[in-house]
């Protein structure tokens, strides 16, 4: 057998898209050890490539999975903060359940930002931790930490297992669980005893029901026909697309929706690239850094419809504010985020991919042009306040949205957009174009600053045939840099844009416009970032002027595989419209 | 307006749950007045009953999130009109105080409380109800020489209640749950089209 790492980085890029049983090694009634029982369930629940770490507490499975890489692609992260976050990125684009394993302690205990920011999106992530001798636990043994009690509020679930005859069902009911309803995080910590324990394999059984747990309820169909009456009434109907269309696998079933009674619609961040950029419908995106238009007629659409998204405090602004005019419809699957925030007239509860042809089918043929013109001609005023200095800028630095202005113009939305947090993620979701679904990668509700670098690297081995593009800040490149450690060594093709502004720049604006400019703590400085990535063997350039940026782009995107291209772009400019916190949606600033 | 409500959350019998359910109220900042875990009518299904004080709105929405939990088969919320529930007090006393002072004797009897433990120094007193006739007597006899006391949690039947089996029949089938999201306008055609 060929030496490990020799597998690992020549094996790149066979998809193997679905898995049958066949593909599973072992056969049922024989004797194997838990570690081997564990890469058997991801053979079997079709995983291919993940990410991971190894440590004390891991070894076991390592070793079997020394024996494993020709079926199971390994990917070796730097920090298992990356490991998940590379995890996420993966599910992202792929719609697959991302994979990653970490050890015991500070192994486990570095993936809690990931499962917090998988949660908080509902990303379906199985994370698979040693950990200590099972007659260790609670005796404060090496590299022992309570995964399981530091991880409850950031999993959808979480099990310990000390015996390996528990690991098939565990890891079965762990998939089942991540991917079903509303997605998530889930984690099996499991012990190293159990992890070198022989056991009667019994096969592999993929979990299909948990009777305490209920992923689909059935559709109300009084609710699906009070619905459509509202919808076919309604004068000035108005969507909200969250990424429950995305999760649902329901893109195609919401175009048509929105298609035969001409609804006007709005993404939220998560929401985007579900419908592209260009669409007759599509009139931009939500939110505090949302478009003017769409902020602005929330307050005085007559019904509202929400289709797998859940009210966000920075969707909706102030909530007494907020569409008091509107009747609501509320579609989601997750009956919790029914009233959560915003009280439903009608909540449609349900998988989207079964609610929205229902209620097509109710709806009829309409065209709303005069509503809809209301959204394009505020959308003018927006381009004369904003947008046009913004792509165009005269001034002689470079601003974000014209990098990405440029960069529209060579993907033409067909590239995955990664994005970390910030200034640059406003922007890049502003301006990206979408063109096709699960495009854009971001961290969304808990803004989790690094995030971007390894998700980009997920998102690669994703989608393998896709351009991924990372954009990012000067702040949070920093904060995960060492992933690029990852991108060297497995040839990972992505390419990273670092938006430079010297500034940690969201919160720089956020004093500038609340604090009295009063700067604390915001000037960053940075590495030389093209010698650092010329470390790490990958390609790279910093730009400063107009003129570079076209070429600079062209050169990047066709560089063959990994590049880093730095673009200086105004310290101190602002990301607008802008709803300040405490605000209504209506009250958006465009200066 | 914050008044206290009674938490009946049917689970199944799995380490750990009792903490994913209790930070559902710490998160929350909701301090926990009472909390009971038991078998239920069910085998093997066990039965969380937790006493809070809380508005209904805050109640209502916290009871989905308790719902949504995995091991988690239903919750339900009830306040003090729609339950029956009782606690249960041990009080222990001083032997000789019972036999001495005619107003412990009388005390005890006119609670109904009943001896638990005789011993020649102490007397281990078992008494159960509402919280407030539990407090009354705990504040009696304080000065009459209590030496320890102690009050379980809150155990609650439901009034309206059928209990669990007819429930876990229908979760143990494969199939998508009937239960819906009530609403106020569910069925009631005028008040939403009223436009």
């Amino acid at each position: 057998m060929s030496s490990a790492t020799e597998t690992m980085k020549t094996k790149k890029s066979e998809s193997k898209e679905t898995t049958t049983q066949s593909q599973v090694r072992v056969k049922a009634n024989t004797s194997i050890s838990g570690s081997v029982a564990v890469l058997e369930a991801l053979v079997a629940e079709g995983v291919t490539d993940f990410f991971g770490y190894p440590g004390g507490a891991i070894m076991p499975i390592y070793d079997a999975l020394y024996d494993y890489n020709d079926q199971l692609n390994h990917i070796l992260v730097r920090h298992e903060q990356g490991g998940i976050h590379a995890a996420q990125g993966y599910a992202r684009t792929s719609g697959k359940v991302g994979v990653v394993f970490a050890t015991s302690g500070p192994g486990a205990t570095n993936l809690v930002t990931g499962l917090a920011d998988a949660q908080i999106d509902s990303t379906p992530v199985v994370c698979i931790t040693g950990q200590v001798f099972a007659h260790l636990l609670g005796t404060d043994a090496f590299q022992e930490t309570d995964v399981i009690n530091i991880t409850t509020p950031v999993t959808k679930w979480n099990y310990q297992v000390t015996d390996a005859s528990e690991i098939p069902a565990a890891l079965a009911k762990a998939f089942y669980i991540a991917k079903t309803g509303r997605p998530g995080p889930v984690l099996i910590d499991i012990t190293k005893n159990a992890q070198v324990q022989k056991f009667d394999y019994q096969g592999y059984k993929p979990c299909t029901h948990i009777r305490s747990y209920r992923p689909k309820p059935i559709v109300r169909k009084e609710y699906i026909q009070q619905a459509a009456a509202l919808i076919n009434k309604a004068e000035k109907p108005f969507v909200l697309l969250g990424q429950g269309v995305i999760l649902g696998k329901a893109e195609k079933e919401f175009k048509a929706f929105i298609e035969k009674a001409g609804l006007p619609t709005a993404a939220t961040v998560l929401g985007l690239s579900a419908l592209p950029t260009d669409h007759s419908l599509n009139v931009g995106m939500l939110g505090m850094h949302g478009n003017y238009a769409p902020n602005v007629l929330t307050n005085e659409c007559d019904v509202l419809i929400a289709v797998g998204m859940r009210f966000d405090d920075r969707v909706t602004g102030r909530l007494d504010k907020y569409a008091k005019q509107a009747k609501v419809i509320h579609l989601d699957i997750d009956p919790a985020e029914i009233d959560k925030n915003v009280q439903a007239t009608v909540p449609v509860w349900g998988d989207c991919k079964e609610t929205l042809p229902l209620l097509t089918a109710l709806i009829e043929k309409k065209e709303h042009k005069e509503w809809l013109n209301k959204f394009r001609t505020m959308l003018v005023e927006e381009e004369d306040a904003v947008i046009k200095d913004e792509l165009h800028p005269t001034c002689e630095i470079m601003t974000m949205g014209e990098v990405l202005n440029v960069l529209n113009g060579f993907t033409n939305g067909s590239a995955v957009i990664v994005t970390d947090v910030g200034q640059h993620q406003m922007v890049a979701c502003r301006y990206a174009k979408f063109d096709k679904t699960r495009s854009n990668v971001t961290s969304g509700g808990l803004g989790t600053m690094g995030f971007a670098l390894p998700a980009a690297i997920g998102a690669k081995f994703g989608a393998k045939d896709r351009t991924v593009v990372a954009i990012i800040g000067d702040g949070g490149f920093q904060m995960t840099l060492q992933e690029l450690g990852t991108i060297m060594q497995f040839d990972v093709d992505v390419k990273i844009i670092i938006l430079n502004n010297h500034f940690l720049g969201m919160v720089r604006q956020w004093q500038q416009l609340f604090h009295d400019k009063r700067y604390s703590f915001v000037n960053i400085t940075s590495p030389d970032f093209v010698t650092v990535a010329k470390g790490y063997g990958i390609a790279g350039k910093s730009i400063a002027k107009r003129e570079d940026l076209k070429s600079s782009l062209q050169e990047m995107l066709e560089h063959k595989g990994s590049y880093l291209l730095e673009i200086m772009v105004g310290k101190e400019n602002n990301v607008f419209p802008m709803v300040p916190q405490g605000c209504g949606v209506a009250e958006i600033r465009l200066k | 307006m914050k008044q206290e409500f009674t938490i009946t959350v049917y689970t199944e019998n799995h380490i750990g749950l009792l903490n994913r359910i209790a930070i559902m109220f710490s998160r929350r900042k909701i301090n926990i007045e009472s909390l009971n875990t038991s078998p239920s009518e069910v085998e093997g299904i066990h039965r969380f009953t937790i006493v809070i004080n809380e508005v209904e709105e805050v109640v209502k929405k916290l009871v989905r999130q308790i719902e949504k939990q995995v091991e988690v088969l239903k919750a339900y919320y009830n306040n003090n009109e729609e339950i029956v529930w009782q606690e249960l007090a041990l009080y222990k006393v001083s032997t000789d105080k019972v036999i001495e002072d005619v107003k412990v004797e009388r005390l005890l009897r006119q609670y109904g409380a009943r001896a638990v433990v005789i011993r020649k120094d102490y007397t281990v007193f078992e008494t159960s109800g509402h919280r407030e006739e539990i407090n009354k007597l705990t504040e009696v006899l304080g000065p009459l020489g209590l030496i320890e006391f102690v009050r379980s949690a809150r155990v609650a039947i439901i009034n309206a209640s059928s209990g669990f089996y007819e429930k876990l029949r229908e979760f143990e089938e494969e199939k998508p749950g009937t239960d819906i999201v009530e609403n106020e306008f569910l069925d009631k055609q005028d008040e939403v089209f009223s436009m």
